[in-house]
């Protein structure tokens, strides 16, 4: 289905994920990132910068990636993304939360 | 002479080694296949080993009796890849040298990564179905255990059939009922994703499961200890959930020798092409099955599709032609619902299970993603399947590599 955030319209699926990366910007992902309620801060964006490139590189999110990151830890993850904090940084940068085959 | 070297007699390694036996001729090619074991796990039968509706014989056979005449069965440790000088160290002082190597070494689970999970109470009240002795220390447990708090956990993704599970909590379920005691059990699952269920097409049609039999779910758990002294799992988020029987799917990493060879990623999974299965490191090396990093299930069916796919590819390889790039992530698994029900569900990269027919499009007879009484003897038929036909490298009939997309519903 096709949903318009900041202004845009763009494809998502029944959870508001969206479902073609190459239609996310930074302003779509602000957008998303206030219907959660999250005020993002530059720390925010340096955890989204590095889930995309991940993305791009075809590596599944888990909680081990971000504990090796060296670009957060698992403590900070938690604060600046409270309540799921994969699939909620997921959300935002654009790309499919971590699932499982069913 | 050339020599393809194949690492790991799994269903994978094993499953190869029949095939290219067939495909390369014995005057050019010596075909060797390394593995420490004597024994041959029927993995998919480790679900129902604790609930004794499998006996050990039913899923143990010697590895011997699955390797072809003409291909040498190697039964040493290994203790490193020498990728550059292609050849394989042993842990004897051997060297194995190869034009082609196979990597089919698997996946296998690794508790120690989490504090407090493989200490004292380890298959004492914390145990794993993932491996023979696991699956046995619980079929002991269960058959007199008097009920309370069974809590079944995934620790991380990715693991090896990722249904299994929610299909052990299904089992259970089954399994105090007719021992008349689930009113003695609170049964809860506990999954590091969003829920039991994270594909919408499986949400919309399992999703009533759960509160059917009477499971509590709780989700995005990322588990950060086990309190071996308190009996309960800790999250990173401060949750807690306590426990008198933990059923937990640890960790599952590549083995060890992946990682001693510096061919892995973090978790000794060996990066490879998603759509040829030839490593990314070395063009003489091809990875198979739960040994490599694709984003498929790791799965027997997954192998079994893969080894259609890489037979062909070697023997390209060999002639110097371009590889095929088909590989589409098919898998094919039946699960089991409990009270001699299953599902049937059919996938690959691109497309999630949906609802439809299986393997004749608008037939059937197997119905996929709905329980079914039919779908369960199957999953029993597989065993004999998996035994007599997969192993041999013999074509399933109607069941292609690549995954069909008539018959399904995916609109």
């Amino acid at each position: 289905m096709e949903k318009v955030i900041a202004g845009k319209t763009v494809s998502v699926n029944d959870e508001g994920y969206m479902t073609d990366f190459k239609q996310w910007d930074k302003e779509i992902g602000l957008a998303i990132a206030q219907e959660q309620n999250i005020n993002m801060t530059d720390r925010h964006w340096a955890v989204i910068s590095y889930l995309q490139d991940e993305y791009k590189k075809e590596v599944p999110l888990s909680i081990r990636k971000i504990r090796n990151s060296n670009v957060v830890d698992i403590k900070e993850f938690y604060q600046l993304f409270p309540q799921g904090p994969l699939k909620t940084a997921a959300k935002i940068a654009g790309i499919p939360k971590p699932a499982s085959c069913i | 002479m050339k020599r393809l070297l194949i690492l790991g007699a799994g269903t994978a390694g094993t499953m190869m080694a029949n095939h290219l036996r067939h495909q390369l001729p014995a005057k050019d090619w010596e075909i060797d296949i390394v593995d420490e074991r004597e024994d041959h796990y029927y993995q998919p039968g480790f679900l129902f080993l604790p609930f004794d509706i499998y006996t050990p014989e039913d899923i143990i056979k010697p590895i011997r009796e699955f390797i072809p005449a003409g291909v040498n069965l190697i039964n040493e440790k290994i203790n490193k890849i020498a990728a550059d000088k292609n050849h394989v160290e042993m842990a004897n002082g051997d060297q194995l040298t190869y034009d082609i190597l196979i990597v089919a070494t698997g996946a296998k689970i690794a508790p120690e990564e989490i504090e407090g999970m493989n200490g004292s109470e380890w298959h004492k009240s914390v145990f794993d179905f993932y491996t023979f002795e696991g699956a046995l220390a619980l079929r002991n447990k269960l058959r007199t255990w008097e009920g309370g708090k069974m809590v079944v956990h995934i620790t991380e993704m990715p693991i090896k059939c990722p249904v299994a599970p929610l299909e052990f909590s299904f089992l259970a379920d089954s399994f105090f009922k007719h021992k008349h005691m689930r009113d003695k059990v609170e049964l809860t699952f506990v999954t590091p994703l969003s829920g039991a269920f994270t594909k919408p097409k499986a949400t919309d049609a399992l999703g009533h499961l759960l509160d059917e039999k009477k499971i509590n779910l709780v989700s995005d758990f990322a588990i950060e200890k086990v309190d071996e002294e308190n009996k309960k799992i800790v999250c990173y988020d401060g949750r807690e959930v306590p426990f008198d029987l933990l059923v937990t799917v640890p960790t599952n990493k590549g083995d060890e020798v992946i990682g001693r060879s510096g061919l892995g990623d973090d978790l000794n999974f060996v990066p490879t092409n998603k759509a040829t299965l030839q490593s990314k490191a070395y063009q003489n090396i091809f990875v198979i099955g739960d040994a490599s990093n694709i984003p498929a299930s790791k799965a027997g069916s997954v192998a079994h599709f893969e080894a259609e796919i890489l037979t062909e590819n070697i023997t390209r390889y060999i002639k110097g032609e371009p590889l095929k790039e088909e590989f589409d992530g098919h898998a094919n698994c039946f699960v089991e619902t409990g009270g001699g029900k299953a599902l049937l569900i059919d996938f690959n990269y691109t497309h999630e299970p949906v609802e439809g027919t299986f393997p004749f499009p608008g037939v059937g007879p197997l119905r996929l993603l709905k329980e079914s009484r039919m779908n369960h003897m199957g999953k029993l038929a597989f065993r004999w399947i998996y035994w007599n036909m997969l192993l041999k490298g013999t074509h399933i009939p109607f069941v292609t590599a690549e995954m069909q997309e008539a018959g399904k519903h995916f609109n």
